[in-house]
This record gives C-alpha cells, structure tokens and sequence, in this order.
C-alpha cells in the first residue's frame, strides 16, 4: 500500500455534514492540489470523531492534530500553514475551557484522554465508504477466525464469557441470547440488527453504522455462523439516511469481496444482509415491534413469551441485537473474551458510547469503560458545565430512562449501579441539565414523548401516560393540586406493572425519579406556586416570601 | 401434558395451553376483556393479568403457555390492583355520561368488568380521546368516543373476513380504530356484515336502529304493515329473553309481533322455498345450456358487497336470485296486494333479520322491482327483543301464535338456509328429487353440515351425472373459494356461501355473544325443527305449487324476472 506523508481526516459524521463538512473538504483537497501536495498528502471523509460541538473538524495524522469550528478559510490556512508549511495553525486548535490554553493534540484533550475505544475503534479514522480501510485494520479476519477455526459453541462461550450485555438498553446477556437462538429448533433462522434508535438525541448507532458498517456486517455474519441462520436484516429508520446510504455501499463492497454471500471464505458459509427501513417509531425500536414492522403489519410490541430466538421473525427463531452490542464482537472474537472482560467493573463488561448532551461544555460521541462514574463523564470527559453553572441533574437512558441527582454524581455507571437508584444505562443517551432546569418541566418533557409515542395498544400506557401528562402540565401550570404527587406515583407504579412492553413499563422512571430526588421542586410549584428555574411561565420565579 | 399450579391447585394440561384455559380446568375464571375465543388472544387490554412465578411482570393469562412447574396466582393483591387499574384506565377514557343512553347499556362488558373488579369511583379523570361518530351507512352506526382499543372488530374483519375495512391508526392517546383516512364504512369496502358488531365489547359498533321508523308504520292508520322473519330469528330470539341459546321460540315470536300491531305475520321462508325452485331452475338451465358455473347463491347481501367489492370479474357466477326476504316483499306488493285488495303503496314491508347488511340491501335502488320497495325496513334479531320489551310484552308467558297465509306456509329445507349449507341441501333435496322423479330415502346430507370453513360433496343425480358442490361460510373461507374459481382449480356446480362464519345464525344481527358452540346449537334448533316439520323439500309447499299457479307461471318466467331476480354492480376497492 501506499505511504502518506500525512492523511487529513475530514470528519463527515451527520452533525458534521450538516455543519458544512463537505465544504472544508472541498477547500482542503483544492488547497492540497494547488500546493503540488496530491502524492504526499491523503484527505478521508471518515465517521464521526465523536466531538460534535467542534465540527466541522479535521484530523491530521499522523501528528494527531485536532483542528476545529474550520470555515473553509481555515481549511486553507491549514493546507498552507500546516501541511506544506510544517507549523501549527495556532488560532484553529482546540482550547482547555479551564486554562484557555491551546492543545493540539486529539489526545491530550479532556475529551479525549479518557475514552476508551472498542465499538467506536475505527470510526473517525477510517474512511466508511472504502471496505479496503475496514480491512486493513484488521477486519473481517474475525469471521475468517470463526469460519474456520471456531466451531458455533465455541463462539457462544467466548461471546458469554466476554461478559457482554446487550447495548440496545435491556442489557440481557448477549451470550446467552445467542446460545437460545442457537438451541432453538426452526427450518429457517434471521440475524436482525436493530438500528432504529428512537431515543431522541441519541446518535451512537447511527455513527457507527456512519463510520464502520462492516463493522456490523461482520458480526451479523459470525452471529449467522453462530445460530444456523444466513439471512440478517438491519432494522433501520428512514431519518438516517447517511447511515443508509453507507451501509447499502458497504453491503455491496462486502457482496464484492465475498465477505457476504455463497460459500463465504469456502468454507460452505452462507450469509447476506439486507436493509428494511423503519417509518420512525419509537416503539419499533423495541424487538417484537420492529419484528412486526419488518413483516409489514403495523409495528407494536407483542407479549413475551414467546421470545424472538424462539419465535421471532416470520414465526422463526431470531437474533436480535443492537447495533453497538454488534460492532463489540469483531473485537471480542480477535482479541478474546479476556481482553474485553479486562474493562468495566464484575457485572458490567466493556464500553458503553454515550452521546453527550445538554449543559456540558463538551458535547458529542464518547465510549468509556463501564463503570466510569457520572463525575468524569461530565467534569472531566464534558468539560463540566457550561457558564459556570451548578450541575444539576443526569438523565440517563432517555425517555425512558431516569434522573441522577447531584448527590449520586460518583455512581459508576453501570447496568447494576443505575438499576438500583432508578435509572438505566439504556441505550446511551446522557443529557445533563443544570440549575436553570425545572424538573417538573423535564420531567414533562420525557412524557410528552413517550406519552405520544405509546403504540396504543394497551390501556395503562395510552390511557396512564396520557393522565401523567395532564398532571404534570397541570403542575407546571400553576394548577397543581395538593395530592398530585401521590396522584403521580400511583399512576407510574401501576403502570410499570401492568404495561405491555418496555415502553410503558419505563415510561414513569423520569417521573419517578424527578419525585424521589426533587420531590421538594414539586412541592414549590403544587403549593406555592414557584418555579425556581423559572421556566414555568405561569408561575413566580421567586419564592414567595412568608408573611407569619 | 405438564403439571402447573394455578392458585394452589395442581392441574395437567397440554404444554402451550394457555393459562387461562388450564385455569378453567380448575374452575378458576380469569376475567377478559380484548380476548375472543377462536378469533384473537394479543395480551393487549392487560385485564387477564396473573402473577407467574420467576417473572418480573405480571403476564396476560390468555397468551401466556402453561409448561411444567409453572406457579400461577390468579387472585393476590399485585395482581387485583393491577387487573383493577388496567380497566380504571379505560374506564376513565370512555364516556359514562353516554351508558344510559347506550344501545349496549347492561348488555356491556366493560359495565361487567367495572361492577366484577369493584370499581366504584373514576379515579383518574382527563381529557377523553374522543372521535367521530359514523352513521352514513345504512347498516352499522360506529361511535368512536366508545371504543375501548380492544382490537376484536379489528382482528375479525381482517383475519376472519379479509376485509380489513378497519385498522388501529396513530398512536399514543390519539390511537384510533377506522376505516382509511377516517372515512365513513359507507365509503370503503366494507360488506356491512356486522361481525364487527358481534365482537364489540361495548357499544362502539351497533346497528342502525330502525325500530321508531316501524313503530311510526304501526301507529299509522292508513298503513298495513307486514312482517316477515328470517329462519335464524327463531332460534336466538329467545336468547335475548333470557332462554339458552338453541332454544327455538317460534310460537312466541308469532304471538309477539302480532301484540306489536303488524297486520300480517309472513315467513321469509316461504321465499326460501321459492329460491330453491328458481335457484335450482337456474341451476339446471346453466348446466344443460352451457352457462357460467360454477353458480354461487346469491342469498347472503354481505357476501354480495364482497364480490362487488373484490372479485367484479366474477359476478357472473352469481345466482341472479334476490334474497328470500326480498322476494317475499316483492311478492307482497303484488301477489298478496292483488289478492287481498290493498294498494301496494299502502302496505310497509318489514323484515326481522339476522343481519345487518340486509339493511344496505334493502336500500339498493334495484330492490324494487314491482315499482315498489321490495322491503322497507330491516331490523335485526336484537332491536326486534327491544320492541318487544319497549311494548311491555312478557315474552316467556305468550301462548303460540302462527303465520298467515298465504306467504306463511313453509318446509323443513327453508328453515336450515340458516346455517352453513342449509341452502344446498334444501337445493340438493330438490334437485335429486325433480330431476330423478324418484323419493329420496335418506335427507339428511351431513356432509355439507357444521362448521368446517369449506364443506364439499359430490352427489350422484340421474339424468346429470356427478353434481359437485361446496359449502363456504365467513368471507376468509369466501375468498379462498373465489381465489380457486379465479386459477381455474374449482371444478364445481354450484357453491353455497355465507357472508358470515356459522351461516346467518350468527349473522351480526344476532344476539350477543357468539361462539362456535353457541353458532351449533343455533344451527341444531333449526336442524331439530326440519326433522319436526311434515314437508320438509321446497317443492313439496303447497303454497309454492300455488303461487306458480295462480302468478308466477314458470319458474324464471317473466314475472319472476321482474320480481324475483336481480343484477349487480362492480365497485372498487377503497
Ligand atoms: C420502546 C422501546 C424502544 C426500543 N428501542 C430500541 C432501539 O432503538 N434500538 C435498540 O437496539 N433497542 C431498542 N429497544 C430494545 C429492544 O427491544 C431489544 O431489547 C434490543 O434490540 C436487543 O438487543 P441487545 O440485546 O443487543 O440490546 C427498545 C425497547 C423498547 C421497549
Ligand atoms: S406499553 Fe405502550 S408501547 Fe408498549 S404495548 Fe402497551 S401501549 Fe404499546
Ligand atoms: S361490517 Fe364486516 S366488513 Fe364491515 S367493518 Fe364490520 S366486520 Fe368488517
Ligand atoms: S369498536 Fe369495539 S370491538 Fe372495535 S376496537 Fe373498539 S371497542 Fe373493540
């Protein structure tokens, strides 16, 4: 292969794109060309680098030379400061929000330094649309290990023993969930990938099916090896379509190459992929539902049992598991289950991606290990929060998911930990929030989604979702009344208990987190009607003062 | 079998039987509300919640499968609450001030589930979900703001009819159940059979009622009013009155609607009889001349809506008999107008029915032949008990009252039409008969009796040859007959379809509830009053015989053409 002098990685994640990628790439090839550059100089459009709120950003190695918040200008300062000049174009480098000094390097940056990379190994550094790339760093050689020197328990003990749990937010044992699909009898069997992420600011599948489809193609494949099956599908939402357009390409480059297909490495493997495109519901996210959906009746949930691996698509046994719990596996198979249980804490093995969001000065794609607390997520990965204010709360998992309080800020994060005090690790959406949240408001918000996206198909969570809703904009109204709370908690826990599926049987953690941890913020609004963020319109900003 | 524990009792049972029929085993009762025997079982309305013991959440009884060692609690505290709360929920969307007013009202399972669960207060009050109430139809009225999301007119209508005219839309609390883009069921391609109306829990689907439209017609003296009634009408009626289901209450349907004020009591199965001489002429006609077979029955107007609807190509297998009831109205404006004197504008034809597409049927403008409506009111099997109670009348204390003459008179052969294969084998008692001349020794054909979803018999008739027939009843089964006469696999002569499962004794005029069990035992009352009957072949009637001769002439004679038959029309598919 040929060697750089320098490759210029041109960050083309979606956020990126839509904040004027294209344009600096543009810039940097034609600045590249003009400085006689073209044989020492390579410029990728890759995946996301995961830092969003500095896009567009351009990576240069193999210096490792963060550049960042670029106008097309820029682009061409670098080329000529940079690349044909050899020096630092100071006033483009990334600057540590405590000191104000510059960092040029990617990993000397907070943000940076404490990720640790398994699912996201490539992404960013490779570009998505060229499968040589994806290969060069090793890939595919996991389904050639399997295919030819791995017999299927074999693979279901290595995936067990790695200790890996499902990403999608459930957090079963993937093992184990392969080991049913394996064991369960059926003339026909499907590999589903599920890519609908529906949770709102969640973008952690979608970079990686951005940055490193084969990634998913490749455990897809070794899944199908693993439980007799030769057909996968990737369950996938019409608003990504990056994501789809990359993956249609990398399937293909796969079909090329014979990484899919008849008789893959000759071994007598078959196996293809196909896409399915979601219309966009929430709840097609959840398995039974996006089984449906792909059957073409309308996607909603349906009681379990029977389980997908014993009954799933079209009647038969199925694997379903989310894209991350997918892109891990390349990695466990080539390093072993050893190296991956190395991170994480017992229960809780590997990384988790998170997308960072909300009052944090850094916000974007982060990969950790488990068990990294909420205090370096948000202090030293995020920067801490934004124009010095007071963190105030964490939402964990979503709409689904709950709120972690200030006091709870050194809980390690892991599927246990979050479990215990009412959250969940979820999918990976993290949005932290600071003093100037109402909580009774936030809390509102999640219903309002999850209320509005309920399939509709059973009472407690159409019907319940929606009398929580009222309450809560009630309260937020100023027309709180004094047995609201109680009103709230009984409606939740009821809910949880009888809903269908996880949609419902989640929906109240928000409420009932915000009542555990802030029970005092809902009392200011129900009896003295005050908000003390002041963002319930109709109500005081002030606390009313006592007159005794 | 596997052995579970249900409420601290043992019981065996087939593994994969549900929970909630192996605790029936144990005369433990789960409530249900989405559930429907035979038609769906989705876990949806989470009314059947038990405790199982090693899950986490509580699990829908009706879908969950029984497998060794299982331990159920049906009846704890987390388990009541929850059942409780569940029907709280639904309760506190639906609109109470309406169930006084509502044509389900005591007859509702959601007021029975309320009243068993100990609901005594809406506890969770808010805004209700609402919605359209859809009356265009001459049919089916459905009343959205009632609908509690069950799902089972749904299911039926897709699963068992293969209509699909309705389907969940949107979601969240905005979920509703409707036809495409909200149209009415006016507008789709909805057969107007009225299976949805049987499943419904509660009052969001019912019939059009035109119960004020017939007592205006009584109490108008310049009117004279004749009732006629379908053969499947005595054998629920009672139902309503509290007697078991296959009871037969002839008499007391007689002597009630003669207290109602009708002038004259006629029998739809007269024109039952009639149908199987011109149906059978025509049979016979299309046989020896070549003519388009096989001949399909035409008797069914929910069926009839379905042809039109999805397979217009076809409607020349079509009989181009009208229904009896039709035939009878026809015949009442003319035949019985002339022989008694009366100015046909005079009399109001009106027809007690299993069914409710009878009403569209009754409305389509080719339905008047003699220059008159045929018939002018239908109403179902249920709003006539609402008659009869609205009078006062204490229907179990009636003596038997009778039918007049001289579209009165009628056989065992016109009493069956109302199961599934009844038709045919009043047909097939004919034909062997007229075309052999000779006695037939045995009239029972059993092999196109009972509930399997397509019957078929192949029957040797002299001077014809091998007569192949088949039975389908419920428009699943419809379909799949049409799919094979359209890939050319149906080799039959004549075919005998009903618009709904079990024939029209649980067509969706009928009392509520239907079941297959119930659907049998209908069908034995009528098979039970056949056997009792003297003349039990329609071209043994006398009044038949008559009717030829003082006013029909031929079978498919002029008059007949004019009267008795009738053609249709291709419609789309919405
Ligand atoms: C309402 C709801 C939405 C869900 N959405 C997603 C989703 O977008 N992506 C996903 O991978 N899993 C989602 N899940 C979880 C899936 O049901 C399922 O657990 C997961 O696909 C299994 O894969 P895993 O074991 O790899 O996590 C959702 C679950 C619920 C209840
Ligand atoms: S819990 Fe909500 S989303 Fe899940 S099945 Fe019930 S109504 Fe549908
Ligand atoms: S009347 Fe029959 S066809 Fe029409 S919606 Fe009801 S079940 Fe479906
Ligand atoms: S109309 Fe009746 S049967 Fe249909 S979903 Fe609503 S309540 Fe259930």
């Amino acid at each position: 292969m040929k060697s750089w002098r320098a490759q210029v990685l041109v960050c083309a994640g979606a956020g990126c794109v839509s904040s004027g990628c294209r344009k600096i790439r543009d810039a940097i090839v034609a600045g590249v060309e003009n400085h006689g550059l073209k044989q020492e100089v390579k410029v990728i459009e890759t995946g996301c680098i995961g830092s969003c709120n500095l896009g567009p950003l351009v990576l240069i190695n193999p210096e490792g030379v963060l550049y960042q918040k670029l106008t097309p200008e820029d682009a061409r300062d670098i080329v000529a400061e940079h690349l044909a000049g050899g020096k630092l174009v100071e006033r483009l480098l990334y600057k540590d929000p405590l000191t104000g000094r510059p960092v040029a390097r990617l990993e000397e940056i907070d943000f940076f330094k404490y990720q640790q990379k398994i699912v996201l190994r490539n992404c960013g550094l490779i570009d998505p649309m060229n499968i040589e790339e994806y290969v060069a760093r090793e890939g595919y050689q996991a389904l050639h290990k399997v295919l030819t020197s791995m017999t299927p328990e074999k693979v279901v003990d290595e995936i067990i023993d790695s200790g890996l749990r499902g990403r999608g937010g459930a957090g079963f044992s993937t093992g184990l969930k392969w080991k049913f699909a394996r064991q369960a009898q059926g003339a026909l069997k499907y590999v589903v990938c599920n890519a609908d992420e529906g949770d709102p600011g969640a973008f952690m599948d979608r970079s990686v099916l951005e940055g490193d489809p084969h990634s998913v193609i490749e455990a897809m494949a070794i899944a199908g090896y693993t439980i007799g099956s030769s057909q996968g599908y990737v369950y996938i939402r019409a608003e990504y379509p990056l994501a789809i357009e990359r993956l249609e390409w990398a399937i293909r480059q796969a079909r090329e190459r014979k990484y899919l297909g008849r008789n893959i490495f000759g071994t007598g493997f078959d196996f293809d992929v196909e896409i399915r495109i979601g219309a966009g519901a929430f709840v097609c996210g959840e398995e039974t539902a996006l089984l449906t959906s792909i059957e073409g009746r309308r996607g909603e949930p349906r009681p379990r049992p029977p389980f997908p691996a014993v009954k799933g698509l079209f009647g038969f046994p199925t694997l379903i598991n989310n894209v991350e719990t997918y892109a891990n596996i390349p990695a466990i198979i080539l390093k072993g289950a050893q190296w991956f249980a190395s991170f994480g804490t017992e229960k809780s093995k590997g990384t988790k991606v998170f997308a960072l969001a909300g009052s944090v000065i850094n916000t974007g794609l982060v990969e950790v290990p488990m068990g990294t607390t909420l205090r370096d997520l948000v202090f030293k990965i995020g920067g801490g929060i934004m124009d010095k204010k007071q963190f105030k709360a964490a939402q964990t998992g979503g709409p689904s998911g709950g709120c972690i309080p200030a006091e709870h800020l050194d809980i390690p994060i892991d599927y246990e930990s979050l479990t215990r005090i009412g959250a969940i690790v979820g999918s990976g959406g993290l949005i932290i929030t600071d003093e100037n949240t109402c909580i009774v408001d936030f809390a509102r918000f999640f219903m309002d989604f999850t209320q509005s996206e309920s399939c509709g198909k059973c009472p407690p969570c159409r019907i319940g979702t929606k009398r929580i809703l009222e309450i809560l904009i009630r309260i937020t109204q100023g027309r709180g009344r004094e047995d609201d709370i109680d009103r709230l908690v009984e409606l939740c826990n009821n809910i949880k208990d009888t809903a269908l599926c996880g949609l419902g049987q989640t929906a109240p953690n928000p409420v009932l987190t915000t009542i555990k941890y802030f029970r005092d913020e809902y009392l200011e609004h129900i009896n003295d009607k005050h908000c003390r963020a002041g963002v319930c319109r109709r109500l005081k900003k002030q606390a009313a003062v006592k007159i005794s | 079998m596997v052995t579970l524990t249900i409420d601290g009792q043992k019981v065996q049972v087939e593994e994969g039987t549900t929970i909630l029929e192996a605790a029936r085993k144990v005369n433990v009762r789960i409530p249900t509300l989405c559930y429907l025997p035979e038609v769906q079982a989705i876990g949806a309305c989470r009314v059947c919640l038990v405790e199982v013991e090693g899950n986490r959440n509580l699990q829908p009884a009706c879908v969950f499968p029984a497998s060794e060692g299982l331990v159920v609690h049906t009846n704890n505290l987390r388990v009541r609450r929850a059942r409780k709360f569940s029907v709280e929920m639904i309760v506190s969307d639906h609109p109470m001030d309406d169930c006084l007013t509502c044509p389900r009202n005591q007859k509702c399972e959601l007021q029975k589930l309320a009243d068993d669960l100990g609901i005594r207060e809406v506890k969770f009050t808010g805004e209700k979900s609402g919605g359209q109430i859809d009356d265009l139809s001459p049919s089916i009225v459905r009343d959205q703001t009632k609908c509690i999301l069950c799902r089972r007119c749904v299911t039926v209508c897709k699963e068992v009819q293969t209509v699909s005219a309705i389907y969940t839309q949107g979601r969240g609390f905005k979920t509703r159940v409707e036809p495409a883009f909200g149209r009415s069921l006016n507008d789709v391609s909805c057969t107007l059979c009225g299976q949805c109306i049987l499943v419904c829990p509660v009052g969001a689907i019912t019939e059009k009622e035109n119960i004020e439209e017939v007592w205006h017609a009584i109490f108008d003296p310049s009117k004279f009013v004749v009732i006629q009634d379908a053969p499947a009408v005595r054998a629920a009626l009672g139902e309503e009155f509290g007697y078991p289901p296959g009871t037969l209450v002839t008499g007391k349907m007689l002597a009630a609607v003669r207290r109602l004020g009708f002038n004259r009591v006629f029998d739809t199965n007269f024109a039952a009889d009639l149908t199987i001489i011109e149906e059978g002429s025509e049979l016979l006609k299309r046989i020896r001349e070549g003519g388009v077979l096989p001949m399909i029955t035409s008797c069914s107007p929910g069926w009839i809506k379905f042809i039109e609807h999805f397979y217009p190509d076809l409607l020349p297998h079509l009989s181009t008999c009208k229904s009896p009831h039709q035939m009878l109205g026809a015949l009442t404006k003319t035949y019985y107008a002339e022989k008694a004197g009366i100015d046909p504008r005079d009399i109001v034809v009106v027809s007690v029915m299993p069914c409710t597409a009878k009403k569209f049927e009754c409305s389509r403008p080719e339905m008047a032949g003699s220059g008159y409506r045929d018939v002018d009111y239908v109403i179902t099997t249920r709003e006539l008990a609402k008659m009869i109670r609205q009078a006062g009348i204490d229907f179990a204390g009636l003596e038997n009252g009778y039918y007049d003459d001289p579209l009165g008179e009628y056989t065992g052969a016109a009493t069956i039409f109302g199961a599934t294969g009844g038709v045919m084998e009043a047909a097939l008692r004919t034909a062997c008969e007229v075309a052999t001349g000779k006695t037939l020794e045995n009239l029972d054909f059993q092999a196109v009796r009972g509930l399997d979803g397509i019957k078929e018999a192949v029957v040797p008739v002299d001077g014809i040859g091998n007569v192949k027939v088949a039975v389908a009843h419920g428009l699943g089964n419809a379909r799949k007959i049409m799919e094979r006469i359209k890939d050319g696999t149906a080799d039959y002569h004549f075919i005998e379809i009903m618009c709904c499962p079990g024939g029209c004794v649980s067509g969706g005029g009928q009392p509520v509830p239907v079941n297959d069990e119930i659907r049998r035992l209908r069908a034995q009352a009528l098979y039970q009053e056949d056997k009792n009957l003297k003349i039990r072949k329609s071209h043994e009637n006398p009044s038949i015989k008559r009717i030829y001769e003082e006013f029909l002439g031929q079978p498919l004679g002029e008059k007949s053409h004019h009267l008795l038959h009738t053609k249709y029309t291709a419609r789309g598919r919405f």
